[in-house]
């Protein structure tokens, strides 16, 4: 009996050492390019943890050197307009292929499905071509316009709209509101957690972008954070400090908002993942 | 399907309303995905160069025929693979264990929820520029490592560990993400399954194997054919580790990476090549998609 509990407790901390050693695989390397993103050239690789030396001065060099403010507009206005854009485009797209009937609606769904395999890398060079020609390289309209819907969170907010009950959208129909009505006042409000579901991971997932802002976003102006960092990156590598201040500009907005919602986005996404 | 008071004129007011509500959407696809992706397919037909569009002509397959003779393709289309297998069981056995962990009587379950998250809603670039700074060669991992008695190593100037440290970054940023979708799976089991189990006087890890492990099946799936199709597609680990260069020595070229090299840091290069490239890539996530939805169907009944 003594023996059994001693050993129920050995696993035990076996368990705790490797749960936390695996959560500080996680945040130590924010935790370390955060301090280092404070320390001289000569500190930043030094393994011995020093809080004198530090300054803001990386900061200071960067903000001063690169349109970092501009970066930081330019990836604020994409994001939040991509992400209205989406929130209303997919819910009224999800709302029609759940609710409503119309001729054409069998092929329309199994096309958004269709897409959702097609890996975006196909159509670099044609939209490139395509967004040259229109002369949208270098605006908002390139960085926006072309990622204003995904079949993902159609397909995700068709599955919503058609997991509620009908009833009072169908009660509001006999009062006479009109479809435009029951969806913007009755439906949408039903259906709030796959919208914060959706407004999260766009905004995270658009803030985050390189590939296509990189390909869109030729002149400094118009970069947005990740592309701004991928150029200070490409350009200042001799000086790791600055970089990590650069990758700090990129992540602690991300990470706070996270911090602030968390309990949101990671109760959202294990309720409603996969349904 | 005629609604239960619904009278024709209802019907056809809806049928305004949902063209109205797919419209945005349609007209979208049809721009920036049907569109470009016929543009792409006659483009991989031909020979066509960016500063030149009017000399422009069909060449047939030779586009295709080149991707077969072409070496630092056939170089990425290699590490791209060797990436895939190394990253995707890798990477969805430590999801597991990760959802296991949080779904367990674990004290602080939130915090290391969150710890585990973090990494998996940073920015690809941002893992990478930290990796890089973390792996330099007067680096802290090599600090650390040579208290053990290993030599520094140049993580990503030596061909034989720049891949695997992509593999890293990318495991290590996408484990939380796995882990969510686990623990949603996870949640689905009803408890009395496991509680029944526990009466029958199943262990811990015999309840794991017979148990979770079958009732898990279609996440699992769900996560490999995910995983797969993902690390076929990767760019951002290798463009940043390589300066996108695909070095040294290609040994970090992906199928992705080597693709926008060629359609955009080539000047004047030939559009059709990437092109045809792309539509190879296609066909292959497009191929392994369709073997494992067999399987995943497979998986789904037994379920």
């Amino acid at each position: 009996m003594n023996q059994n509990s001693s050993k129920i407790n050995m696993s035990k901390v076996i368990f705790y050492i490797i749960t936390i050693s695996y959560a500080l695989i996680a945040i130590m390397p924010f935790i370390w390019s955060f301090y280092s993103s404070f320390r001289t050239p000569e500190d930043v690789n030094k393994i011995n943890i020093s809080f004198k030396n530090l300054s803001m001065m990386n900061y200071k060099y960067i903000f001063t050197n690169l349109p970092i403010g501009r970066y930081y507009l330019n990836s604020v206005i994409v994001a939040a307009i991509v992400t209205v854009g989406n929130l209303l485009i997919n819910s009224m797209a999800g709302y029609a292929f759940a609710r409503l009937e119309f001729a054409g609606k069998d092929i329309m769904f199994m096309i958004v499905l269709g897409i959702m395999m097609i890996p975006g890398q196909v159509l670099m060079v044609p939209t490139f071509v395509m967004l040259s020609k229109l002369n949208w390289l270098n605006s908002f309209r390139g960085l926006t316009i072309p990622f204003l819907f995904s079949s993902f969170y159609i397909f995700m907010m068709r599955q919503f709209f058609m997991s509620i009950p009908k009833d009072l959208e169908e009660a509001a129909f006999i009062d006479g509101m009109s479809r435009g009505g029951i969806f913007f006042k009755i439906a949408l409000p039903l259906v709030k957690p796959a919208l914060s579901t959706q407004a999260i991971g766009l905004f995270i997932g658009n803030w985050n972008a390189f590939l296509w802002p990189s390909l869109i976003a030729t002149k400094k102006e118009w970069f947005t954070l990740p592309v701004g960092l991928g150029d200070l990156e490409f350009r200042y590598f001799s000086f790791q400090n600055q970089v990590m201040a650069g990758t700090m500009c990129l992540t602690i907005p991300i990470i706070i908002m996270f911090l602030v919602l968390q309990k949101y986005i990671i109760e959202n996404s294990t309720t409603s993942g996969m349904k | 399907m005629p609604q239960k008071r619904g009278k024709p004129s209802y019907a056809k007011k809806d049928a305004v309303w949902g063209y109205l509500f797919v419209l945005p959407a349609m007209i979208l696809i049809a721009v920036w995905i049907i569109y470009p992706m016929i543009f792409a397919f006659r483009l991989s037909f031909m020979n066509f160069k960016y500063l030149t569009p009017e000399k422009a002509r069909y060449v047939g397959f030779a586009n295709y025929i080149r991707a077969f003779s072409d070496d630092t393709f056939k170089k990425a289309l290699t590490n791209t693979f060797k990436y895939s297998l190394i990253v995707v069981p890798v990477q969805t056995i430590i999801s597991l264990l990760l959802a296991l962990v949080c779904n367990s009587r674990i004290k602080g379950k939130t915090f290391f929820k969150v710890a585990y998250y973090i990494p998996s809603i940073t920015s690809a670039l941002a893992v990478g520029t930290m990796f890089k700074f973390l792996f330099n060669q007067q680096g802290i991992i090599n600090r650390f490592l040579s208290n053990f008695g290993f030599h520094s190593v140049s993580w990503f100037e030596d061909p034989s560990y720049a891949l695997p440290l992509c593999m890293i970054m990318a495991i290590w940023s996408s484990v939380g993400g796995g882990m969510i979708l686990f623990l949603a799976g996870l949640q689905d089991i009803p408890s009395s399954v496991i509680e029944a189990a526990q009466v029958d006087g199943a262990n811990g890890f015999q309840r794991f194997l017979k148990i979770i492990l079958p009732l898990l099946r279609p996440t699992i799936f769900f996560a490999v054919v995910t995983g797969i199709i993902g690390t076929l597609q990767v760019f951002d680990q290798a463009y940043i580790v390589s300066r996108g260069s695909g070095g040294p020595l290609d040994s970090t070229m992906t199928v992705v990476l080597y693709i926008y090299n060629k359609g955009f840091r080539t000047t004047n290069a030939n559009m059709g090549y990437p092109s045809a490239l792309a539509f190879l890539l296609f066909a292959i996530i497009f191929t392994l998609t369709l073997i494992q939805k067999k399987f995943f169907d497979k998986g789904a009944e037994s379920y």
